[in-house]
């Protein structure tokens, strides 16, 4: 299920070369990717023989029900699961390379933020980890936590903040140390619909913004075909891709976009292809 | 108000019961005295004469009180017969004894937490060091440590920081596992060493199960000291206190130590909570 790096017209898109050319180096490459946990009840194979390349720029929506593997692909990317087969490449290295080198923010499904920590803190964590120095350190928090609009929370505690600006403040710490990945493992799973449209909207006018790619791990069809320029079909026991579907809508994506014809069609097309997944049980 | 009421029916009760207790066990003395010399008692003199005795099977509530009064405020602080005396002679061991368990518990609990095989092997044996009991050891830690010349406060503090360090160990383990998993990957993805991980997670998010170990070793900690003092005929201290009280039927000075004991084991609880207190707001746990 090898795919060629998408090209986008760049409308709207002055910043930096977002497309990779044919024969670029893709951001993330796996190959014959596959994961066997071994457990009580015999091997679960939580990936099989993926194939997939992802190119700078690139906003990847991951999509299949539970159990298919696709947060499993994304914290192989991250290495923080190892692989039993196949190969993987993050920006040319191994996983655990590419950690060491900090070239991914992971936004985990609950927001996680250090409860002792106020929002400011919190944002401060990774960059204190990695070094930077004290002035750099207050610049990119002021920074990030702009890019998320929560500038005036950065000394509130966590707690006092409602569940969507918690998450928005872990995808600031996220995006503070500036790496060019960003892997979402299903971050707004847990809020409401309302604020989720409205976070989904921020996120493209963040990924608009800055030059990132983003791998989006998510079940909601609406939310990855509204998000994403790709969406990868997954289907569980084994986990594989069963079709990677191009994202044809145009590049400015206002809400009401998600009653057109066009966006529903590409939806009935996701839905089709986890239809087919499910074939396979 | 609203925590007073319960508090002081509570107390009320309590002290109702010791009354009729006081009054039920004592009895019987006087009924013996009253045949012994030959004239028969009311019972409302009975009553009367089990509030006053000078050796009662179980002293009423004022006479606790009033011994209490007398040992502490009601004489001078370098009397042999103080309990403020007896109590700093205590006091000092258990807060030594209380500073090495918490340490040696911090320490434990740190490489059982991050070495696999202090993990497997130091909890077992720190579980069965509980299980022997201290009042057979006390003694003759007392005995080795004196013969190497060791003496005074050093032997007891060993004693009362053996039963200290456990709770610390327990309470500080689970403390430092207390991060959700997601916090650890998260801090796998910053490629933070172990030493950040331990400073910048592990360490805070157990401060709330540190001080309630805390707590815990403290009144252990007491109890550690006490224990040392009773069988090695000790002279001073509430430990010794209790113990010459019982040689000599002496069972309101027994009682007036115990509440001695009780109250301090209370001040130090109460202390390491109002520090709790404050730590826990200052770190932003409290809401």
């Amino acid at each position: 299920m090898e795919t060629a790096a998408t090209t986008k017209n760049g409308e709207g898109r002055a910043a930096a070369p977002r497309t990779a050319g044919h024969g670029a180096e893709p951001v993330i490459r796996a190959r014959r990717l596959s994961l066997t946990f071994e457990t009580r009840d015999g091997p679960v194979h939580a990936l099989k023989d993926v194939d997939l390349d992802i190119s700078r720029g690139e906003f990847v929506s991951f999509i299949g029900p539970s159990g298919c593997g696709k947060t499993t692909f994304l914290r192989v990317v991250a290495g923080l699961e190892q692989p039993t087969g196949g190969e993987i490449l993050v920006n040319g290295m191994t996983p655990d390379e590419a950690r060491r080198a900090r070239a991914y923010g992971y936004v985990f499904q609950a927001p996680g933020l250090l409860p002792w920590r106020t929002i400011a803190g919190n944002v401060r964590l990774p960059l204190e980890i990695m070094g930077f120095e004290k002035g750099e350190q207050e610049r990119r928090i002021a920074e990030v936590l702009d890019l998320v609009d929560l500038s005036g929370f950065g000394r509130k505690y966590p707690w006092q903040l409602s569940g969507g600006m918690q998450q928005r403040a872990s995808i600031a710490r996220a995006l503070s140390f500036d790496a060019g990945i960003l892997l979402m493992d299903e971050p707004f799973g847990a809020l409401d619909e309302i604020v989720r449209d409205h976070l989904n909207e921020q996120l493209i006018a963040l990924w608009k913004k800055t030059d990132k790619t983003i791998l989006f791990v998510t079940h909601s069809i609406p939310e990855a075909v509204y998000l994403s320029t790709r969406i990868v079909v997954m289907s569980p026991r084994p986990g594989r891709v069963i079709e990677v579907i191009e994202n044809t809508l145009p590049e400015e994506r206002p809400l009401d976009i998600r009653d057109t014809p066009e966006f529903l069609a590409i939806a009935h097309k996701v839905r089709e292809g986890l239809r087919k997944g499910h074939a396979y049980d | 108000m609203n925590r007073i009421l319960p508090i002081l029916t509570v107390v009320l009760a309590i002290l109702a019961l010791w009354y009729i207790a006081a009054i039920w066990l004592n009895a019987q003395w006087v009924l013996d005295q009253a045949e012994r010399a030959g004239h028969s008692v009311g019972l409302w003199e009975i009553i009367e004469k089990t509030m006053s005795q000078d050796r009662p099977k179980l002293p009423a509530p004022h006479q606790v009180i009033a011994e209490l009064w007398h040992a502490t405020l009601g004489m001078k602080l370098t009397s042999k017969r103080s309990l403020f005396f007896h109590s700093w002679v205590t006091l000092a061991p258990t807060l030594l004894g209380f500073l090495i368990g918490t340490v040696t518990g911090l320490l434990l609990a740190v490489g059982i937490v991050h070495n696999r095989a202090m993990d497997m092997s130091v909890m077992p044996w720190a579980i069965a060091s509980q299980t022997v009991p201290i009042l057979a050891i006390a003694p003759m830690v007392i005995v080795v440590l004196n013969s190497v010349g060791i003496t005074g406060l050093i032997p007891k503090a060993l004693i009362s920081a053996y039963l200290c360090f456990f709770p610390v160990v327990v309470g500080m383990v689970k403390g430092l596992r207390s991060p959700d998993r997601i916090l650890i990957d998260l801090m796998k993805t910053y490629n933070a060493s172990r030493w950040q991980v331990f400073w910048k997670l592990r360490l805070p998010a157990s401060m709330p199960y540190f001080f309630t170990s805390l707590k815990v070793g403290a009144a252990a900690a007491l109890i550690g000291t006490i224990v040392a003092e009773l069988p090695t005929g000790a002279i001073r201290g509430l430990g010794a206190r209790l113990l010459s009280g019982s040689y000599y039927g002496q069972t309101i000075q027994i009682w007036a130590a115990l509440f001695m004991a009780a109250i301090l084991a209370a001040a130090l609880v109460g202390v390491i909570g109002l520090v709790q207190n404050r730590v826990l707001k200052r770190m932003g746990f409290v809401r």
